[in-house]
């Protein structure tokens, strides 16, 4: 990289992260106008936006060629009191917690005392979820069943399509105009309210281009000021750019680069969404410019490049905005999901990558920082060069990109209901969550804890660690006669939580729907314009809901711990065991060494366990997948984990596949930490017996030492893995390449670590398996491959 | 009846012995003995129970300790069962099944029924061999084995002897044979430091094989250390010193001697 990336990359890594109230404050004053009294809700929030980049400082740092920040500097995190007002509590734990802090100041503590907790308190959409909800949601809530996305961040999770590069917010702008037109008060009841939501819409456009025009201004301005001629010029080009974009449809690269960048900062600004939002398909986007530019001689490679760098650091200066309560236990990361996707497959059906492509990979291996991050689709269509390369990437260790399997991303839109087109021009954002970009609005509304529900089943509805009845009675255990009357009571429990959180969900769905509507990411997602409706009320071509399930490992060990040894072996008792879970294990070491060591383990490609992994996830689906929610669309499932698993693992008691009390449950849909002891085949396999395509993502990491992946043949055997994971459907792989710190704990704790697989010689063993020496020299050579 | 035979492991996605992706059963019983042997529980032909050693192992339960049986009895159609679980890895890699040990062709009846199998099922063969087994055998195997990993370690006959415990006359002309009827062979020279890894015996070696017209791959096996670690671990006696394991830069001038001689080496597998 050259100079001037390198200095905008130890700037953006050496920012810290602070707290700004510059957003609260402002959002707060114009509400104090009145305004919002005398317009409808839709025209209070696009003024809001307005109100909010008309007065925002603007930002432009030393040698910068993307411009524009969400705060007043790299990692000023605006925060968002008209979703959840930060207590000054909170604020004293952001500020010194240790993992994860944002600095606040003493001005924003006074600004948050003085005027953001008066105006707010009690009026955020968090105050209004907590209202409107069941008492036994709350109690659900509380006991870790379950948690809820939107009671702090807004309903995002969705992507930009290929609009932005063909239109203008000109355009735009004469779509709103002419949906204004076509508005039938005669015969249309929803008139009036389409009216308001189109209004919203052009004054949100209007903002946007009103933002843009300030930063045009501040460039020149900078531009008279600068004495170095390069730069100056530089500065004027800037100036023109933002001049031209996002009023009109960009001509260049460049152009391309900073119009997404404003849109992506309206749409941050105007709420929080979860994830962030994301360009999505970004070398199919920027493809059509660079290749014309490259052929006209007006773009290199490298100018190309440094652009592309330039942009990436504008997404590592923007940290998620911090969080208050459990959300902050469950999801405790700077990271505000931001996927680039790289890859896949064209609308009509072709191997999309192209020369772009490898240059973002390039890109990414050399800027190595958290955000954003980055995925490869891979289909059956794509060159093994692409696949090839995002390994070579993986091996040097900093988990980007994780790969996903196109084809079967294909399937599960198709399944959901989207035609071929919207499909193959989607991916997957977030985490591994599969959407069809630039049309759904597909929420994550909250993780689910299966690991929980089956617990509250073993004490017939009770939760142990509160002594509360919270389920519903599903029968005594020590009646149970058989594995049939155990899975019938978890299913029964399942049931009751799953219709709580359902019900839960379409009252904060309508929440949303009317207090919070969202008029800006309204003009990016298809149909809303057309349809004359928000995107956070159902304005979208498609509505999905995602409830993520999560613990699948722990659950089917558990299931498949007690199936074997009560109900099978007859070994235990179910009462013994649950007796010996209620003590942690105390005193009964050698039950918990059988439940570990001679009980079969979901992740072995066994069929035994297999087998009640494929029950879990049909129960799961059956009772969530088609349910409608309250935007013309369903209710679907993903499974996927986050962090969550650290959370949900910490309301749990011990269970009967070993665990003890308090640790975490298995992540995503990888087997239980060290549980899975035949390698990374048996691993896939188990894997890929759940149908993937009918979720909206799954989520599977296999860790590997950074030798193994050293030479040439260690990478094509990992290509063929992947390869065949994807032939049996597999949605998602992440390979985590493990570092020496790593192999030192699994040394200290080897129950943790069984699955850990090294390279020995010409040959490679489970680590916790081989002598102190040995373990010795690879812990020495990891650390001498690692980067 | 169906054939049965003593194995002591069966592992998947093996990446090093071989194309593609592959499972490698380890047949139980060897009839050499090495001083370097990497796998010193698979010398006797019967399950036996090794005590671990709780010092050198660095497994944590008791669980584990218990286990240190090595070597079971297993049905082909156990073991079968197993490899076909990952025939898709195979068929997208273009990987197989890899019969090593001890020494696959000591159990031939047992070796016979699985290579069968495996043919009947379309999936491809290895086996990995000291060489020291009678000719008749070696002809039995021939049509179902589709690729033979032959080891070759110490030209000189005495050493040979006193190193391995066997004389080498019959591995040689085994390799002889297998190479005259145009056998798929890759030739494997374990490099132990100053035994086999010696330029003497490697050059040695490159004349011999350079008659043989159809052997022209060569894998050169750096010292590993597992076998000192196995026999700590299952606290076996163990003969000779501990080496060290060559580096790439050392490996480097018996690359280059190989492939003076025609041959298209690999190093590690």
């Amino acid at each position: 990289m050259n100079d001037r990336i390198r200095q905008l990359r130890e700037q953006s890594l050496a920012a810290v992260p602070a707290i700004s109230l510059e957003r609260a404050r402002l959002l707060t004053e114009f509400y104090a106008t009145g305004i919002p009294e005398r317009v409808s809700i839709p025209l209070t929030r696009a003024q809001a936006v307005k109100h909010i980049l008309e007065h925002k400082s603007i930002c432009i740092n030393a040698g910068e060629l993307i411009v524009g920040e969400r705060g007043e500097m790299p990692k000023a995190t605006p925060t968002y009191p008209e979703i959840c007002t930060h207590t000054l509590r909170d604020f004293d734990v952001l500020d010194s917690r240790e993992k994860i802090p944002f600095k606040v100041s003493d001005d924003a503590r006074g600004i948050q005392r003085d005027l953001v907790i008066p105006f707010w308190s009690g009026r955020s959409i968090r105050d209004r979820i907590f209202e409107a909800v069941d008492p036994e949601w709350i109690v659900s809530y509380d006991a870790g069943i379950f948690t809820e996305f939107q009671e702090q961040r807004a309903p995002g999770h969705t992507v930009l399509d290929d609009k932005i590069y063909r239109l203008g917010f000109r355009d735009f702008k004469d779509a709103i105009k002419r949906s204004l037109g076509d508005l039938d008060f005669y015969g249309n009841p929803d008139a009036v309210g389409k009216r308001e939501e189109l209004k919203a819409m052009a004054i949100a456009a209007d903002a946007l281009v009103a933002y843009a025009a300030r930063h045009a201004d501040a460039l020149e301005r900078l531009a008279e000021n600068e004495s170095s001629g390069g730069r100056k010029t530089e500065l004027q080009q800037m100036a023109q750019i933002c001049q031209r974009v996002p009023t009109q449809a960009p001509q260049t690269f460049w152009e391309a680069l900073q119009y997404y960048w404003f849109v992506h900062l309206g749409v941050i600004t105007e709420l929080n969404t979860w994830d962030s939002f994301n360009p999505g398909r970004l070398d199919q986007h920027l493809w059509p410019f660079y290749r014309r530019e490259i052929e006209a001689g007006t773009l290199t490679k490298e100018r190309a490049r440094e652009l592309l760098q330039a942009f990436w650091i504008k997404f590592n200066n923007q940290p998620a905005p911090p969080k208050v309560g459990v959300t902050a236990e469950e999801s405790a990361t700077y990271t505000d999901f931001c996927l680039i996707n790289l890859g896949g497959v064209t609308e009509t059906g072709e191997d999309a990558s192209n020369d772009l492509t490898y240059l973002i990979l390039d890109v990414i291996e050399e800027m190595r920082i958290l955000q954003p991050s980055s995925m490869v689709q891979i289909s059956k269509k794509n060159p093994d060069r692409l696949l090839r390369r995002a390994l070579q990437i993986i091996k040097t260790g900093f988990g980007q990109p994780s790969l996903f399997n196109s084809d079967a991303i294909i399937q599960e839109l198709v399944r959901q209901g989207k035609s071929i087109a919207d499909a193959r021009n989607g991916g997957a954002s977030g985490c591994v969550e599969t959407g069809a970009f630039g049309k759904e609005s597909y929420i994550l509304t909250g993780y689910f804890n299966l690991v929980k529900v089956l617990e509250i089943a073993l004490h017939n509805g009770v939760d142990p660690r509160t002594g509360k009845s919270i389920g519903v009675e599903s029968g005594d255990p020590a009646g149970f006669s058989g594995f049939d009357d155990l899975f019938g009571a978890y299913r029964k429990q399942l049931k009751h939580f799953i219709d709580i959180k359902i019900k839960g969900n379409v009252i904060i769905e309508r929440l949303w729907a009317q207090y919070l509507p969202a008029p800006f990411l309204s003009i990016l997602i298809d149909d809303c314009v057309r349809r004359g409706k928000d995107y956070n009320d159902g304005g979208a071509r498609y509505n999905t809901s995602y409830i993520q399930g999560v613990g699948m490992g722990s659950i089917t060990d558990s299931l498949t711990a007690i199936k074997y040894n009560v109900f099978d072996k007859h070994s235990l008792s179910l009462s013994g065991l649950l007796a010996t879970l209620s003590n942690n294990f105390d005193g009964d070491g050698s039950v918990r060494q059988t439940l570990l060591h001679a009980t079969p383990k979901y992740g072995n490609d066994d069929n035994y366990p297999d087998d009640i992994a494929r029950m879990v996830f049909e129960s799961y689906f059956d009772l969530i997948d088609g349910r409608p929610n309250t935007k013309g669309g369903h209710f679907r499932i993903n499974l996927l984990p986050t962090t969550c698993h650290v959370y949900f693992g910490s309301v749990v008691g011990a269970t009967p596949d070993g665990r003890k009390a308090g640790e975490p449950v298995s992540e995503g849909i990888s087997p239980v930490q060290g549980a899975d002891r035949k390698g990374p085949t048996a691993v896939l396999k188990s894997a890929a017996k759940l149908d993937h395509v009918r979720t909206g993502g799954t989520l599977l990491n296999q860790k590997f030492t950074p030798e193994i992946l050293a030479d040439e043949n260690g990478l094509e055997k990992l290509l063929h893995l992947v390869r065949a994971y994807f032939r049996m459907d597999g949605h998602h792989l992440q390979f985590n390449v493990v570092s020496a710190e790593t192999l030192r704990a699994a040394q200290k704790d080897p129950d943790q670590h069984r699955d850990l697989i090294v390279r020995v010689a010409g040959y490679s063993d489970y680590f916790v398996d081989l002598g102190v020496a040995l373990q010795n020299e690879i812990i020495k050579r990891t650390e001498q491959c690692s980067i | 009846m169906s054939a049965s035979g003593i194995i002591f492991d069966l592992r998947k996605y093996c990446i090093h012995d071989g194309p593609g992706i592959r499972t490698t059963v380890f047949f139980k019983g060897c009839p050499l003995d090495c001083w370097w042997c990497h796998n010193p529980e698979s010398r006797h032909s019967l399950p036996e129970a090794m005590p671990v050693g709780s010092q050198a192992s660095n497994r944590a339960s008791d669980q584990d300790r218990r286990a240190a049986t090595i070597g079971c009895v297993v049905s082909v159609e156990h073991v079968m069962a197993q490899i076909v679980q990952d025939e898709i890895f195979y068929d997208q890699s273009g990987g197989g099944v890899t019969f090593s040990g001890g020494e696959p062709m000591m159990q031939i009846d047992f070796l016979m029924a699985l290579l069968a199998a495996c043919r009947n099922c379309g999936l491809r063969t290895a086996i990995d061999t000291c060489g020291y087994a009678l000719e008749e055998d070696f002809d039995r195997v021939y049509n179902l084995v589709d690729l033979f990993l032959f080891d070759l370690k110490i030209m000189d006959p005495a050493l040979h002897l006193e190193f391995t415990g066997v004389t080498n006359e019959l591995i040689h002309s085994n390799l002889a044979m297998l190479a005259s009827r145009g056998g798929n062979v890759t030739v494997r020279v374990p490099m132990i430091p100053d035994i086999t890894d010696t330029r003497e015996n490697l050059e040695a070696i490159c004349s011999f094989l350079e008659p043989l017209a159809n052997v022209r791959r060569v894998g050169l096996l750096p010292y590993n250390k597992l076998g000192e670690d196995k026999s700590l671990r299952y606290q076996l006696p163990r003969r000779g010193r501990r080496w060290e394991t060559q580096s790439p830069e050392e490996i480097s001038w018996r690359k280059g001697l190989f492939e003076s001689h025609g041959f298209s080496v690999t190093v590690g597998g």
